[in-house]
Order: C-alpha cells, then structure tokens, then sequence
C-alpha cells in the first residue's frame, strides 16, 4: 500500500528537500505543498520509471558527489589549459569504448553523467545491450588509461553504492 | 573584514567571467566539433558554479537573509550539463561521423543510436 503511493521513496524525499528549498523559508503550508507534489509527481511518473532500484549503500553516495566535484573542478583547469595553451595539433583527440559491468539504468547514467562532467571526457552513446559506453575524450594518448581510470576511480566506487 | 569578504566576492566573480571566456574561446578556437563540445560543457560549469557561490556568500552578507536557490540553480545545472552535451553529440554523429570510424562495442550488440532494431532508435 506504501509503496503503491510512493513508488519511488528516494524521488519523493528530493522533491520535499526541492521544494522547501526553493520556497526559502519554513512555513507549514510550503510543507504541505512539498508533500503533495512528493505525492503527486512520482505517480504521474511511475510508468516511465517502472523498475525499482536499490541503493545498497546510499550513505556513499554523499563522498562519491564530493570526488565528482573536486574532479569536475580540476577537470574545467585542465580543459582551460588545453583551450589556452595548447597549439591544436598537439591535441589528441579519441574515440574509446569503455565496458562497464554494472547493471542498474540509474547507476550507468550517473556513470555517463560523471564521464561527461570529469577531465576531457563526454559520453556520447551506450551500446544497444547496455554493456559498454562510448566516450570520447578531448585528449587521450593513451586510451587504455582512460578505460582503467574509469573503472577504478568511479565504477567501482558506483558498484558499492548499487550492488550488494 | 567586510574588506575580506568583497575581496572573496570579488575573486569568485572573476574566476567565474575568466571560465566563461575561456569556454567561449574554446568553441572557437578548437577544430573538430567534437572537441568544441568539451569547451562549454566543462570549462563554464566552475564558471556558474562560481558566479553561484558569490550570489550565495553575497545575500547574507548584504541584507542578512539567506537563500538556498543558488545551491539549486548549481546542482540542477550539473544534472543537465551531461544530457545537453548526450544530445549535441549524438546529433552530431547522427549527421556528419561516419559510423565506421568509431571504434565498436565489442560485445556484439551495435551503438544504441546506430541499432535500427531498438524502436526508440
């Protein structure tokens, strides 16, 4: 019965920290209003999110942002010190197909999302059985690199998170 | 110390026009539209996290109050960033990659964009 009203537990509690955030200021009716769009949005939603996936350790959820971050931001130096110094010939630019072996869609779109954000690197496709990601990288010598970096620097980590 | 705090404001609203720029620049000064991708979606996202960052520090300090919008407007720009730059780029393949260029998945399934057989394809 719970879970029939709230399919997605975690979605609901976002939308309720959303919400009261984007109001400002504490007051019962903003609570009110957070609570019925938790409610609302969630059911109007749940036939384009019909699986449920489990974090099996969310309390690593919070380091994992704060590595993303600290990364998205030596990232936007290194990519700024391509742009500036770089002559453009020197740049090596690559395609690389990068295997991934976690299985839930929510934690292979935050591996993308993480590949997309992190040092000169952009998700561009998945292959059609979800196995592998194809991402290219502004400036990749060595794309065997690339793939290890990926797989121990955040896949690993996102398989702590998503599988038991 | 309201010195400090101006010069702090200051700096992050710099750093933040400086990452602008240099994103800007790199959109024209890079050669293969693949790599002009890499300009924007990183190098402007310290850029606005900056410019947020000094909005944020800026209301306290100026009249006490206090606001957590620019803490959003950061975090739902990071959660987009990604997909904008999904999008650009598959367009793009879609129209100009050659798709015997790419290196393959290897697992014998083909690139989702490339696979007639998915109906959302």
């Amino acid at each position: 019965m719970l879970r029939r009203l709230f399919p997605h537990p975690l979605l609901s509690l976002l939308l309720v920290i959303f919400w009261l955030m984007l109001v400002g200021r504490p007051a019962l009716g903003s609570l009110v209003m957070a609570l019925i769009l938790a409610t609302a949005i969630p059911l109007l939603t749940a036939r384009y999110w019909p699986d449920q996936s489990r974090l099996y350790r969310p309390w690593l959820l919070p380091p994992y942002l704060g590595l993303v971050l600290v990364d998205v931001i030596k990232a936007n130096f290194q990519v700024a010190r391509i742009v500036l110094f770089w002559p453009p010939e020197r740049i090596r630019s690559a395609w690389v197909a990068v295997p991934v072996t976690l299985t839930s869609p929510e934690a292979v779109s935050i591996l993308a999302g993480t590949i997309t954000m992190t040092p000169g690197t952009l998700t561009a496709d998945i292959s059609a059985d979800g196995k592998v990601l194809l991402v290219h990288a502004l400036h990749a010598p060595d794309p065997d690199a690339l793939r290890d970096e990926v797989a121990t620097r955040y896949e690993a980590r996102l398989k702590r998170i998503f599988e038991p | 110390m309201s010195l400090l705090i101006d010069i702090a404001l200051a700096a992050l609203l710099i750093l933040s026009g400086l990452f602008g720029l240099i994103g800007s620049w790199g959109l024209l000064r890079l050669r293969d539209p693949m790599q002009r991708l890499h300009a924007p979606t990183k190098a402007t996202t310290v850029g606005v996290g900056a410019a947020m960052l000094a909005a944020a520090l800026a209301l306290p300090w100026a009249n006490g109050s206090f606001s957590l919008g620019e803490v959003l407007v950061a975090a739902f720009l990071y959660l987009t960033a990604p997909l904008t730059a999904l999008y650009l780029a598959r367009t793009h393949m879609h129209r100009t990659v050659d798709r015997r260029s790419l290196p393959q998945p290897g697992t014998g399934a083909r690139w989702a964009s490339q696979d007639d057989t998915l109906d959302d394809a």
